[in-house]
């Protein structure tokens, strides 16, 4: 029985581009639905009747959301290749814990940087996203990947909001090169491998959309 | 594998309801540890040293390696020790508990928590009320076994044990009754089964102790208006 995958998202979320990049890791064909925010699909509102949210992941009718526990979900049943989590359970802890730490600060700070234009707000937001992308430079160390030698979860965890670099950068006037060159070498490391580029847009495009955003957010 | 090999430590608060996850989910499993009882306004250099990123408790340090964030602690000493399992094997089993227990921190537990915080503002207090019961409805209509796990308590009850025991304990220092019998039949049926089971009971810190802690911290919060 072949295996119906149906991904609910939307293409600037970074939560499902991971879902996207861990698909395309283990090989595995899916229906791509993007969705309508202002304008959700019945579909939608049946597989995640509880936040209502993308990205969802529809398994032969069953629904998974959550970005990081649908990978998880991927990493469990597609276990014949790519393995995203190491497989000793101190290693597991280890990426599931900055995989969290990458889910309680980027996006929460990087709000700070964008979605605002209260100069204070900003200045703060700035500092503090600089000491984040600081720490997990220094999990980094010399390691090519998060994972080790290869892409992992943590990458997968952390690569999407790369496209979001552009309007950080913009909005919250830094140079994130300048500040974390071992971020950007990363970064730049994770878009050559084929399942990472074609799962994430262009920042151009990313950047653009948050433009828009904010105009319809009413901030300048 | 041989218990005696082993040296398992505990970072932590009695008065830590994501601490008392993890002293449960050792006690189920039969594992010894050694627990640091943490001052948490005075961190030890042994806490910095094993959480650096929070500087938080709970930490489990098993042979001198730690881990930290309550439910990441729980999923290793799942696949680490593995009589009584608490994670279903199913993979999608599995998922659906990742997930509650998620709701549970990101929605139950934040809202409630900031009942306390929000005493000196009205609106944001009525706010967050509204939220955890908003929450604490989804998750009702979710329990259809005795427990999360089915017949024995597993990953999300225990996740839970904030509800059971440090929710009626917001309710009685704030004054505000938001989790009641009447609203919630099925999760106070639940909690009374939860906070009854042998290993449960052991494992919960005592009620008179807590109440004082929370409720010396809930006055200055007033005073300081």
């Amino acid at each position: 029985m072949a295996d119906e995958v149906i991904l609910l998202d939307f293409w600037p979320s970074p939560f499902g581009m991971r879902i996207r990049i861990a698909l395309a890791e283990k090989g595995i064909k899916y229906e791509y639905k993007d969705e309508d925010l202002k304008n959700k699909s019945p579909l939608l509102l049946q597989m995640n009747p509880v936040h209502k949210q993308i990205p969802v992941l529809v398994h032969n009718g069953k629904p998974i959301a959550e970005s990081l526990i649908a990978v998880q979900y991927i990493d469990e049943v597609w276990n014949d290749k790519s393995p995203l989590l190491p497989s000793d359970s101190y290693g597991r802890a280890h990426a599931r814990f900055w995989a969290d730490y990458v889910d309680k600060k980027i996006h929460e700070v990087g709000l700070k940087l964008w979605r605002t234009n209260k100069g204070e707000e900003q200045e703060a937001g700035k500092k503090e996203f600089i000491e984040v992308l600081k720490l997990l430079e220094q999990e980094l160390g010399d390691k090519p990947y998060f994972g080790g030698d290869k892409l992992g979860y943590v990458d997968i965890a952390f690569i999407p909001f790369y496209t979001w670099f552009k309007a950080y950068e913009t909005f919250g006037n830094l140079n994130i090169e300048k500040e974390c060159p071992k971020i950007l070498s990363w970064a730049k490391r994770c878009i050559k491998i084929e399942s990472v580029s074609k799962s994430l847009p262009d920042q151009d495009k990313v950047y653009d959309f948050i433009v828009e955003m904010r105009k319809n957010l009413g901030i300048e | 594998m041989a218990a005696n090999q082993e040296e398992v430590k505990l970072l932590g608060s009695v008065n830590s309801p994501f601490v008392c996850r993890v002293q449960i989910a050792l006690k189920l499993k039969g594992i010894e540890y050694k627990f640091v009882e943490e001052n948490l306004a005075i961190k030890s250099d042994e806490l910095l040293k094993y959480n650096p990123v929070y500087k938080k408790v709970p930490v489990l340090v098993h042979n001198d390696k730690p881990i930290s964030e309550s439910l990441v602690i729980l999923e290793y000493i799942d696949e680490t020790w593995k009589q009584n399992p608490i994670l279903p094997s199913d993979p999608y089993q599995r998922t659906l508990a990742r997930f509650w227990s998620k709701f549970i921190d990101d929605k139950i537990v934040a809202a409630s928590v900031k009942v306390i915080h929000t005493v000196n503002d009205v609106k944001e207090r009525a706010k967050n009320v509204e939220e955890s019961i908003e929450a604490l409805r989804i998750l009702e209509n979710e329990l259809k076994d005795k427990f999360f796990g089915g017949e024995e308590i597993g990953f999300v009850d225990i996740a839970a044990v904030f509800i059971a025991f440090w929710i009626p304990l917001i309710q009685d220092i704030t004054g505000l009754q938001f989790f009641t019998a009447e609203k919630f039949p099925k999760l106070h049926k639940w909690s009374q089964e939860f906070l009854n089971h042998p290993i449960v009971k052991e494992n919960i810190p005592p009620r008179d102790t807590l109440f004082a802690y929370f409720k010396a911290h809930y006055d200055s919060l007033i005073a300081s208006k």
